[in-house]
């Protein structure tokens, strides 16, 4: 492993990357949606080799006490051994609960979904949104892939159909009502190779970086979520030359959604 | 009885196809013979020379033959030797009278000095026991340390088409990048040389490994290696 760390940083010295990309430019991105028909909301993300199912599921149930008026998000992450030979069955490993996690927190501080109107009755009944995240194969970058695939999932998802007095939900028949999604956070992951920052990583880009700092915008430029991960750090100013670069870089990501 | 071939050289075979009848023909490779028929036993191109009909598979892992020269990664220091990794479901070892021609004082020595945990070591299989534990030797030269340059891994199948008829592909690609490539029996390909160059070099090899069952390659890969 240390001999490719030295080459890909002689070679991030020289402003160039593995694959013959720029430092700050991302493997090419493709979104489809609605791929799995019977799921209400799906997306398959593909950046570079790395590809992510995502499917949402829409079901009703009880508020939190805190929030009685809030619908409730939950995301899950799985790292199944399809994905890649170093994702082994079994419970989950620290990297799936932090995918779900980084996940998660992009669309909840990002505000993707207005919650409040997921409510049916104060205190009692709420839509709860359950979104999974599946990585097909592993080319690296499965954070940005997920958070990509969790909001192009959600953008799309519809409500199935609630019939309220029997308290009963047609999982299989969807309404044309569409989600409250007000905003879309988008997540871009840097990465840090002896002392050279670069956009996107590879898998092998990951196996030989010090550290890796994911952060979520939103339109109008407003930092949402960060994750930082790895065992290197970071400067201020590299941290805020990240923040420019994210804002900039999520809003070309920011047009294949729509 | 006549004797039939039911399939063309460069033919897609999968597991269990018929290729041949009659005893005329001869099973290499990965074909095999039962009672007067020749089957497939593994998915992969067919290839029809004379009467020998032999297999190329599509893919698969590494196995080791004597005499095959491999690169491996060192995984582990021992007592008397190093454990490397050479792609292998298999483990393979490097004793220390193995590693050098000259005479190596444990008691003096610090091992790491020849090879530590994470370099790759250009070796050659001397013996797999009956266990399939890989015995390696990096005594004689060409055999060494790899130092710098970049690791690629490709299939252990496509390794004929990398290298290329009596080493042509290889030469095409020095030539044009002025890189050293050093390609490992179990699919391990070492390239040094400038940085960007080395870059390249890996793209056309992963080029090679994708388009592998393709003909025309060489013009592709010429084409390829002028355009950057």
């Amino acid at each position: 492993m240390k001999v490719i760390r030295n080459y890909l940083a002689e070679l991030l010295k020289m402003q160039k990357r593995e694959d013959g990309r720029e430092p700050f430019q991302c493997r090419e991105v493709s979104i489809e949606t609605g791929v799995i028909a019977r799921s209400p909301g799906s997306a398959r993300v593909k950046i570079g080799d790395t590809e992510v199912l995502v499917g949402v599921k829409l079901d009703v149930g009880e508020p939190f006490p805190d929030t009685p008026n809030e619908g409730v998000l939950i995301i899950n992450a799985e790292l199944i051994p399809l994905a890649s030979p170093d994702f082994e069955t079994g419970p989950p490993k620290p990297e799936a609960i932090e995918l779900a996690r980084v996940t998660d927190r992009g669309i909840r501080e990002g505000h993707a979904i207005d919650v409040e109107k997921l409510c049916i009755k104060k205190g009692e009944k709420v839509w709860m949104v359950n979104i999974d995240v599946y990585p097909m194969n592993d080319d690296g970058n499965l954070i940005d892939a997920s958070a990509l695939g969790a909001i192009a999932a959600l953008k799309t998802a519809v409500f199935p159909k609630y019939d309220e007095s029997a308290d009963k939900v047609e999982y299989k028949e969807f309404t044309k009502t569409k989600l409250p999604v007000k905003a879309l956070p988008i997540m871009t992951t840097f990465g840090k190779l002896a002392g050279s920052l670069f956009l996107d990583p590879t898998h092998r880009e990951e196996k030989a970086f010090d550290s890796r700092l994911s952060i979520s915008t939103l339109d109008d430029g407003t930092v949402c979520a960060m994750q930082k991960g790895g065992f290197g750090t970071f400067t201020k100013d590299e941290v805020l030359q990240i923040m420019g670069l994210a804002i900039q870089k999520s809003k070309e990501l920011r047009k294949l959604l729509k | 009885m006549a004797d039939k071939l039911f399939v063309k050289d460069h033919d897609v075979v999968i597991p269990g196809e018929e290729l041949a009848e009659g005893l005329d023909y001869l099973p290499a490779g990965k074909a095999f013979r039962d009672g007067d028929k020749i089957f497939a036993s593994t998915i992969g191109l067919a290839s029809v020379k004379g009467r020998v009909i032999k297999i190329i598979p599509l893919a698969g892992k590494y196995m080791p033959r004597r005499g095959d020269v491999v690169i491996g990664e060192v995984t582990g220091i021992g007592h008397s030797g190093w454990m490397l990794d050479v792609n292998s479901p298999y483990p393979a070892d490097l004793n220390i009278g193995e590693a050098s021609s000259e005479y190596i004082d444990l008691n003096k020595t610090d091992m790491t000095y020849y090879f530590d945990i994470g370099d790759y070591v250009l070796c050659e299989v001397i013996n797999i026991s009956e266990g399939k534990f890989i015995k390696l030797t990096a005594k004689y030269r060409p055999y060494r340390k790899l130092k710098g340059g970049n690791i690629i891994e490709v299939s252990p199948t496509k390794i004929p088409r990398i290298i290329g008829k009596a080493g042509s592909m290889i030469a095409l690609m020095k030539d044009a990048t002025g890189c050293e490539i050093t390609v490992g029996q179990n699919g391990l390909v070492w390239i040094s040389g400038q940085a960007d160059k080395q870059a390249v070099v890996a793209r056309v090899i992963k080029f090679i490994e994708r388009e592998a069952h393709k003909q025309g390659l060489t013009d592709k890969v010429k084409e390829m290696l002028r355009g950057k």
